[in-house]
C-alpha cells in the first residue's frame, strides 16, 4: 500500500470505531431515556404500565405516613387537580417535606406508584416544571409558588 | 457609598477591556510597539479594576451591608467569616464577578510569559482576551451586577446554601472557573494564530503551557468537585451525571483531547486544522457550560423563558465567539501549514484515535445533556435522560483508550517502531491481566468481565507507564524530566480506572431503621447504632447518631453521623461520617426518627473509593510536572 492508501484505510478504521461506539452509545440512550408525568396524567391513564418512569408534583400537606420503626412510607403526590399515592421504602432527601416539589422514579402497580428512589431539589424553591405550569392554571396559589 | 465603587470599578473595566480589544485587533496608525505599550496598561488596569469590585463586594459580605441584594440573598450575621469570603463566589452574580477577575489574571500572566512572541502576535492574543472580557464584563453589569441595592435593606439576610457551607467548596468554584476561562487563552491563540495566517508549529509551542495550566486546573476543580459531593450531599455517590457536572467534563474531554493533539502539532507539524477547531471546541463547550449552568435552563426550559434576558445574552455571546472564530477559520485557517506522514503504528496514530475517541465521548455526553432540552423546547414530551446512559457512553470509548495509552505512549514518532518493547508489554499485559484477575476474586462477589477488564486496563497501564519511565530513565538522551509528567498523569488514569472499576463492581448500600444498640453488618465489618443526642453548630442545631464500627469484636471507628437544620430558611442537611480504612470507605448518614425510638439510617460500603480523588490527583501532579519542566527549560 502506498502511504496515502495507508492512511486512508486508518482513517477508515477510525471511522468505523467511532460509529460502532456511537451506535452502541445510542441504542442505551434509547433504552435509558425515562419519561416525565404528572398525576393528571397517570391518572388519565397516559403513563406507561409496564415502563418505569418519573412521575413529579408536591406533596400533599398531611399525607406523609410511615409504618412505625420501619422505613416504608407513603404519601400523596398533587398537581391541585389530581392526585396519585406513593409508596417507598428508604431514606428520604434532607429537603423532602409536605408542600415541597419532589420527583419520584418508580412504576404503577394497581394505581398506586410504587418508587425506588425520590428527589428533592437542592433548591428550596425548586418545583417540578410540569407542576409549575399545571398550578398556573389554578390562579389563588399560583404566584406564591411558581418559580 | 461602597458598592457604588464596585459598580464604578466594573465599568472601567469595561472600558480597558474595550480598549484592549482595539490596541490588538484593529489597525493602528501608531507603531506596534507603541500599542504594546498601550496594551499592557489595559491589561493590567483590567485586572486592577476587577481586584478592586471583588474586593468591595467581599468587603460588603464580610460587614453585611444588606443594603445589596447579593450580600442579603446570600449571607447572614450568622455566617462564619470564611464562609461569608466564599458567597462571593456562591451565587450567579458573584461567580461571574469571579469569572471575569480570573479572565484578567489570566491575561496578565499571558503578558508576562510572552515576552519570546512576535509583537504583532501577541498583540492579537491580549486582543482576543480583552474581546471575551468585555463580552463577560457587559454580561456582568447589564444583567447581573453583584452590586445592586435593594430599595428596603432587610435587617437579616437569608442563608448561603447550606450544602456550600464547606471548605471543599470554598476552593472547588474558584479551580473549576480558573479551568474554564483558562481555555479562553488557548482560543485566543488560535484565532491570534489564524489572524495572523503564516503559523505553523510555533503557534502549538506557545500554546501548549497554557492549555495545560488551565486543564491542571479544571481536572484539580472537578475532582474535589466529586469529593465534595461524595462528603457532602450525604448519598454517598461520587458522581452523578448531572447536567451541571456535564458542563464541567466535556470541556475537560475536550481539553485533554487539545493537549495531545498540540503535542502533535509541537512535534511533528501535523494536525494543524484539527487542533486549531479543538481550541475552538474547547472554549466553545466551556462557554456552553457557563450557559448551562447560568441561564437556568436545566431547571426548566420554562423558567428560562420566563426570564430570558441573561440566557439570551450568554447565548448572544455564544454565538458571537463561536461564529466570529469559525469564520475566521473558515477564511484564514486554510493557510497553516502542514508536512509530512506518517505510519500506522506511530505516536501520531495513537494520538489521532485518542483525539477521535476524548472527542466522540465529549459529544455523547452533549446529546445527553442537551436532548431532554430539545425535546422540550419543541414540545415532545418530558424525558430525563439518566446515569445508565452516560455510563454506556463514558465507557465504551474509554476503556479502550485506557489500553491504548499503555501501548501508544510507547510508540515513537513517525514510525512507531513498537517491536522492540513488543515482548516486554506482552508480558506486562498478562501480569496486569493475572494481577486485575486476583484483585477481582479477592471480594468474594461475583466477579463481571466489566470488573476485570476496567482492573486490567488500569493495572496496564500503570505498569506500562512505569516501565517507560524506566526506560527513559536509562537511556541517555535527556528526555528523562519531560516525559516524567506524562507518565504520571497515565499513572493518574490507570489509579482512577482501577477506583472506578472497585466501587462500581463492589459497593454494598442499605437503607436500615436502627434502635439503640442494634447492629448490622456491612461487608466484613459490623455497624452498631449507640444513640442519638443534640448538637448545636454556629449556624445551626442538629441530631447526632453515634455510631461504632467493628470487625470481628475489635473496634475500627467510633463515627458521628448529623442532621442539621439551619436556623435561616430552616432547611436541613445531613452530615455524613465516613471511616475510612485500608482501600475501603465505610459511609454513614443519618435519616430521621421513625418511631418506635428507630431511626432511619444509610450505610454504604465503597471499595477502592479513595482511588478515584488520587488518580485525579496524580493526573494534576503530572501537568504540574510537564509545566514546572517546561518553564525550567525555557530559562536554561
Amino acid at each position: 500500500m502506498t502511504p496515502r492508501q495507508k492512511r486512508l484505510a486508518l482513517v477508515l478504521a477510525m471511522a468505523v470505531g467511532v460509529g460502532v461506539a456511537a451506535v452502541l452509545a445510542l441504542q442505551a440512550f434509547d433504552k435509558n431515556i425515562t419519561y416525565f408525568f404528572d398525576p393528571s396524567e397517570v391518572v388519565a391513564g397516559k403513563a406507561p404500565s409496564a415502563r418505569a418512569f418519573r412521575l413529579g408534583g408536591m406533596v400533599t400537606e398531611g399525607s406523609v405516613q410511615r409504618s412505625p420503626g420501619s422505613l416504608e412510607v407513603r404519601f400523596v403526590l398533587t398537581d391541585f387537580a389530581h392526585s396519585v399515592t406513593v409508596h417507598y421504602t428508604g431514606l428520604l432527601p434532607d429537603l423532602f417535606r409536605e408542600g415541597q416539589g419532589v420527583i419520584a422514579h418508580g412504576s404503577l402497580k394497581d394505581g398506586d406508584f410504587y418508587a425506588d428512589e425520590v428527589l428533592a431539589k437542592h433548591d428550596e424553591k425548586y418545583m417540578p416544571p410540569e407542576v409549575a405550569k399545571s398550578l398556573k392554571h389554578n390562579p389563588p396559589t399560583a404566584e406564591k409558588i411558581t418559580p | 457609598m461602597m458598592p457604588e465603587w464596585g459598580t464604578l470599578a466594573l465599568a472601567v473595566a469595561v472600558v480597558l477591556a474595550l480598549w484592549s480589544s482595539v490596541l490588538g485587533l484593529a489597525p493602528l496608525r501608531w507603531s506596534e510597539s507603541m500599542s504594546l505599550a498601550l496594551i499592557r496598561q489595559s491589561t493590567y488596569g483590567v485586572w486592577l479594576a476587577l481586584t478592586v469590585a471583588f474586593a468591595v463586594l467581599i468587603h460588603a459580605l464580610v460587614t453585611h451591608d444588606f443594603s445589596v441584594v447579593y450580600v442579603a440573598k446570600n449571607s447572614n450575621t450568622e455566617l462564619p467569616v470564611m464562609y461569608c469570603v466564599a458567597a462571593a463566589w456562591g451565587a450567579h452574580e458573584g461567580s461571574l464577578l469571579l469569572w471575569a477577575l480570573l479572565l484578567s489574571v489570566w491575561a496578565v500572566l499571558v503578558w508576562n510569559g510572552s515576552h519570546a512572541l512576535p509583537s504583532r502576535l501577541r498583540l492579537r492574543v491580549l486582543g482576543v482576551l480583552g474581546l471575551v472580557q468585555l463580552g463577560f464584563l457587559l454580561f456582568t453589569l447589564l444583567t447581573s451586577s453583584p452590586f445592586e441595592r435593594a430599595v428596603v435593606a432587610p435587617t437579616e439576610g437569608a442563608d448561603l446554601n447550606p450544602i456550600l457551607q464547606d471548605p471543599a467548596l470554598a476552593l472547588h468554584p474558584p479551580l473549576l472557573y480558573m479551568g474554564y476561562v483558562g481555555t479562553a487563552v488557548a482560543f485566543a491563540f488560535a484565532v491570534a494564530a489564524m489572524l495572523g495566517g503564516q503559523l505553523d508549529q510555533r503557534f502549538a509551542r506557545w500554546a501548549r503551557p497554557w492549555v495545560l495550566a488551565s486543564w491542571v486546573s479544571l481536572t484539580l476543580g472537578i475532582t474535589l468537585g466529586s469529593f465534595w459531593a461524595y462528603y457532602e450531599l450525604g448519598w454517598g455517590g461520587w458522581w452523578f451525571w448531572d447536567p451541571v457536572e456535564n458542563a464541567s467534563f466535556m470541556p475537560w474531554l475536550a481539553a485533554t483531547a487539545l493537549i495531545h493533539s498540540l503535542a502533535v502539532t509541537e512535534k511533528r507539524g501535523l494536525f494543524t486544522q484539527w487542533t486549531l477547531l479543538l481550541s475552538i471546541l474547547t472554549f466553545s463547550l466551556s462557554l456552553l457550560g457557563t450557559f448551562l449552568v447560568r441561564s437556568g435552563v436545566l431547571v426548566s426550559v420554562h423558567s428560562f423563558a420566563a426570564d430570558p434576558t441573561r440566557g439570551l445574552f450568554i447565548l448572544g455571546l455564544l454565538v458571537f465567539y463561536i461564529v466570529g472564530a469559525l469564520l475566521v477559520y473558515a477564511l484564514k485557517g486554510q493557510a497553516l501549514k502542514q508536512s509530512g506522514g506518517f505510519t500506522e503504528t506511530s505516536r501520531e496514530s495513537f494520538l489521532l484515535i485518542n483525539n477521535a475517541l476524548l472527542v466522540t465521548t465529549a459529544l455523547l455526553i452533549l446529546l445527553g445533556t442537551l436532548w431532554p432540552l430539545i425535546l422540550e423546547v419543541f414540545k415532545w414530551g418530558q424525558i430525563s435522560v439518566g446515569p445508565p446512559y452516560f455510563n454506556v457512553a463514558f465507557m465504551i470509548p474509554m476503556l479502550p483508550l485506557v489500553f491504548l495509552v499503555s501501548v501508544g505512549a510507547h510508540a515513537a514518532w513517525k514510525y512507531g517502531a513498537l517491536a522492540r518493547r513488543q515482548r516486554v508489554l506482552g508480558a506486562l499485559a498478562l501480569v496486569a491481566l493475572g494481577g486485575g484477575s486476583l484483585l477481582a476474586l479477592s471480594y468474594h462477589a461475583p466477579v463481571s468481565l466489566l470488573t476485570v477488564s476496567g482492573f486490567w486496563a488500569g493495572l496496564l497501564v500503570i505498569f506500562s507507564s512505569a516501565y517507560l519511565w524506566w526506560n527513559e530513565f536509562r537511556s541517555a538522551t535527556g528526555v528523562k524530566s519531560a516525559a516524567l509528567g506524562m507518565v504520571i498523569a497515565h499513572i493518574g488514569i490507570g489509579v482512577f480506572t482501577i477506583g472506578v472499576s472497585g466501587v462500581s463492581s463492589f459497593a454494598i448500600e442499605k437503607d436500615v431503621s436502627l434502635g439503640v444498640h442494634d447492629a448490622v453488618p456491612l461487608a466484613d465489618y459490623t455497624v452498631q447504632f449507640l444513640g442519638t443526642h443534640p448538637v448545636k453548630g454556629p449556624n445551626y442545631d442538629g441530631v447526632g447518631g453515634a455510631f461504632v464500627v467493628l470487625r470481628d469484636a475489635t473496634v475500627l471507628a467510633q463515627l458521628e453521623t448529623q442532621k442539621r437544620v439551619f436556623h435561616a430558611g430552616g432547611s436541613a442537611m445531613t452530615h455524613a461520617a465516613i471511616h475510612s480504612g485500608g482501600g475501603y470507605d465505610l459511609f454513614l448518614a443519618l435519616g430521621e426518627d421513625v418511631g418506635q425510638g428507630k431511626w432511619s439510617v444509610r450505610l454504604q460500603y465503597k471499595p477502592l473509593v479513595r482511588l478515584i480523588w488520587w488518580g485525579g490527583v496524580l493526573m494534576a501532579l503530572g501537568g504540574l510536572w510537564a509545566l514546572w519542566f517546561r518553564a525550567r527549560e525555557g530559562r536554561a
